[in-house]
């Protein structure tokens, strides 16, 4: 099963701003870009050619991985406002 | 203070078992207790494996075998240990009307404490995330959330395993990738009748099992399947530096369990209704941090009380919570809210069997550490590797199958790897029973 099928099974409620953010000079040095594969989501993608992450906040399950394993402690991690980000129905 | 807009004797931040309990207590006994939750719902952001302790969960809620909504009565404890083709299994049964622990799903049974705790005083905020906590002189005098300020004589922090809000108030430091277990599940909607077919239990009945093993080989991880009425749920829980150090998605690894011959038929035909995620503490008695200072305490997750060999979270997470209560209804009627007196949650805390418990697994972690390439691999490979010589049926004397698998198992591994994996696992059992 992807993950895009998982994901696709989880409830949320989108916010139009992201609550996480990355600091991309950090990013461009750091060698093993954890956050892309650690993340239970997906949510981290970087891009070579641009050099730049994209982040799809709105797949996040607000789980805090990324914002412990980030070696450089550069990932700005907040809760989703109230009312937005995900609902587990069934955790 | 007591002209304040908006000042109530004690916040709680965070709806969990650890909140909801630290709430109910004081409201119990006629204080005015707010719990302020940043989900839609108590329960609407948590996630768990999941199993609740019955003994435990009486102490808060008495009546709730009857009035909560549950799941199963587990009856059976399996586990299991995988190689990629191969499983052992454990299974240790006892039916009994008294159950240890009953299944639950969080986003109904959270909002069933929820709803209780409301009856018997508690008010709830909902969908409000606190941002801040409210200093003066060093002391917690209330929260900002998203759109107010509130204050109270007491705050106590029930906010999980993230706990923003600790670390603001210094009393806890960063957590390492070491600290935290990711956990990542899927639950499978199956027929009631299918599921008390396949695990061999009757209606209201379900089980426990634990895996380790395939697919973690040689990391520090475990996986489980437990059942509900009418669904499976399935999932690991592994180390976050392991994920790190071996640049492995954790999803991967979900799918590569349920694909094993010996998982696969127990969830086949069942169709994936939810997938979720969240983090585990894991540092154990090491990593607690400082439980109270002026004006604040700490329960549950958010102070990292989980006996994580066993899993067991909620439990702790209610009595640690239960115990915050009573001393803050103590602090309240000295209207002394100084670290002085809510120091007593502390002494509280040790002297219940969270502390205790803690204290004996206090080395496990760091010696699971060190040895788990032998624990969560090579042992396991070894004795799936017994029972296929033991079951193998070949026309070769049984004395010189064993006579070789015993040679293999002593020479194939270093001797003296074999002697550093006896000496840890005397001092695991050493710390646990004596
Ligand atoms: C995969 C997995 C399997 C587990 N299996 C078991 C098991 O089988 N049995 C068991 O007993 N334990 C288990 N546990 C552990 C158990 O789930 C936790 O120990 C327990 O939920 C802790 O309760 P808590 O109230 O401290 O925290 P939580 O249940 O995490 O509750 C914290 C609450 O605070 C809210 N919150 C957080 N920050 C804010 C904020 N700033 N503002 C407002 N609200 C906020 C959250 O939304 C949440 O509702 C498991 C955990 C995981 C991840
Ligand atoms: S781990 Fe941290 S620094 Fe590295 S790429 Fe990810 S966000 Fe950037
Ligand atoms: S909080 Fe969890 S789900 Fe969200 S981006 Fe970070 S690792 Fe991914």
């Amino acid at each position: 099963m992807s993950i895009d099928d998982k994901l696709f099974t989880v409830k949320y409620v989108n916010n139009i701003n992201s609550h996480l953010t990355n600091d991309t000079k950090e990013c461009k040095n750091c060698k093993e870009k954890c956050c892309t594969f650690i993340c239970p989501a997906n949510v981290w993608q970087w891009n070579n050619e641009t050099q730049t992450m994209t982040i799809n906040y709105e797949n996040c399950l607000e789980c805090g991985a990324c914002r412990i394993a980030c070696p450089k402690h550069s990932i700005d991690w907040k809760y989703p406002q109230g009312n937005s980000g995900v609902t587990f129905k069934k955790g | 203070m007591e002209n304040l807009k908006n000042k109530t004797k004690v916040i709680v931040v965070g709806g969990g078992p650890a909140g909801i309990s630290a709430a109910v207590t004081i409201a119990r006994a006629n204080i005015d207790v707010i719990l302020i939750e940043r989900g839609d719902f108590c329960g609407s952001k948590n996630m768990f494996g999941g199993a609740i302790y019955t003994q435990p969960t009486k102490e808060i809620f008495p009546d709730f075998e009857t009035e909560a909504p549950l799941e199963r009565k587990n009856v059976t404890n399996k586990y299991m240990l995988l190689t990629q083709s191969e499983a052992t299994t454990i299974s240790y049964n006892k039916k009994t009307d008294n159950s240890n622990s009953y299944t639950v799903i969080r986003g109904k049974f959270d909002r069933w404490m929820a709803e209780k705790a409301k009856k018997e005083g508690v008010i709830i905020v909902t969908s409000t995330v606190v941002t801040d906590l409210l200093m003066e002189n060093n002391k917690v005098i209330g929260v900002q959330t998203e759109l107010e300020k509130y204050y109270a004589d007491i705050v106590i922090l029930a906010d999980g395993v993230n706990s923003l809000l600790a670390k603001q108030a210094g009393l806890r430091k960063n957590l390492k990738p070491q600290d935290v277990a990711l956990g990542v599940k899927e639950v499978i909607k199956l027929d009631s009748e299918k599921i008390n077919e396949r695990f061999n239990v009757n209606n209201d009945e379900g089980l426990i099992t634990e895996i380790v093993g395939y697919p973690m080989n040689g990391m520090l991880g475990l996986g489980y399947i437990y059942t509900n009425k009418e669904s499976i749920s399935i999932g690991l829980g592994i180390t976050l530096s392991e994920l790190v150090d071996n640049k492995i998605k954790p999803y991967e690894l979900l799918d590569k369990l349920k694909e094993h011959p010996s998982i696969k038929p127990f969830i086949k035909d069942g169709e994936p209704v939810e997938y979720s995620a969240h983090l585990i503490p894991e540092g154990g008695y090491n990593k607690i941090p400082k439980l109270f200072a002026d004006g604040v305490l700490v329960v549950g997750d958010a102070a990292m009380l989980v006996n994580n060999l066993h899993w067991e979270g909620t439990n702790l997470a209610m009595i640690s919570g239960k115990l915050a209560g009573e001393t803050a209804i103590l602090a309240i009627n000295k209207n002394d809210f100084s670290k002085n007196t809510l120091k007593i949650y502390q002494k509280k805390l040790k002297k219940s069997f969270i502390i205790k418990d803690l204290m004996s697994y206090k080395n496990l972690m760091s010696e699971m550490h060190k040895r788990r390439y032998s624990f969560t691999d090579y042992y396991i490979k070894k004795l799936n590797a017994f029972f296929d010589v033991f079951t193998n049926v070949d026309s070769i004397p049984k004395k010189y199958k064993f006579r070789k698998f015993i040679k293999n198992v002593i020479f194939e591994r270093n001797i003296f790897e074999l002697f550093k994996d006896i000496v840890s696992t005397i001092k695991i059992i050493l710390r646990i029973f004596i």
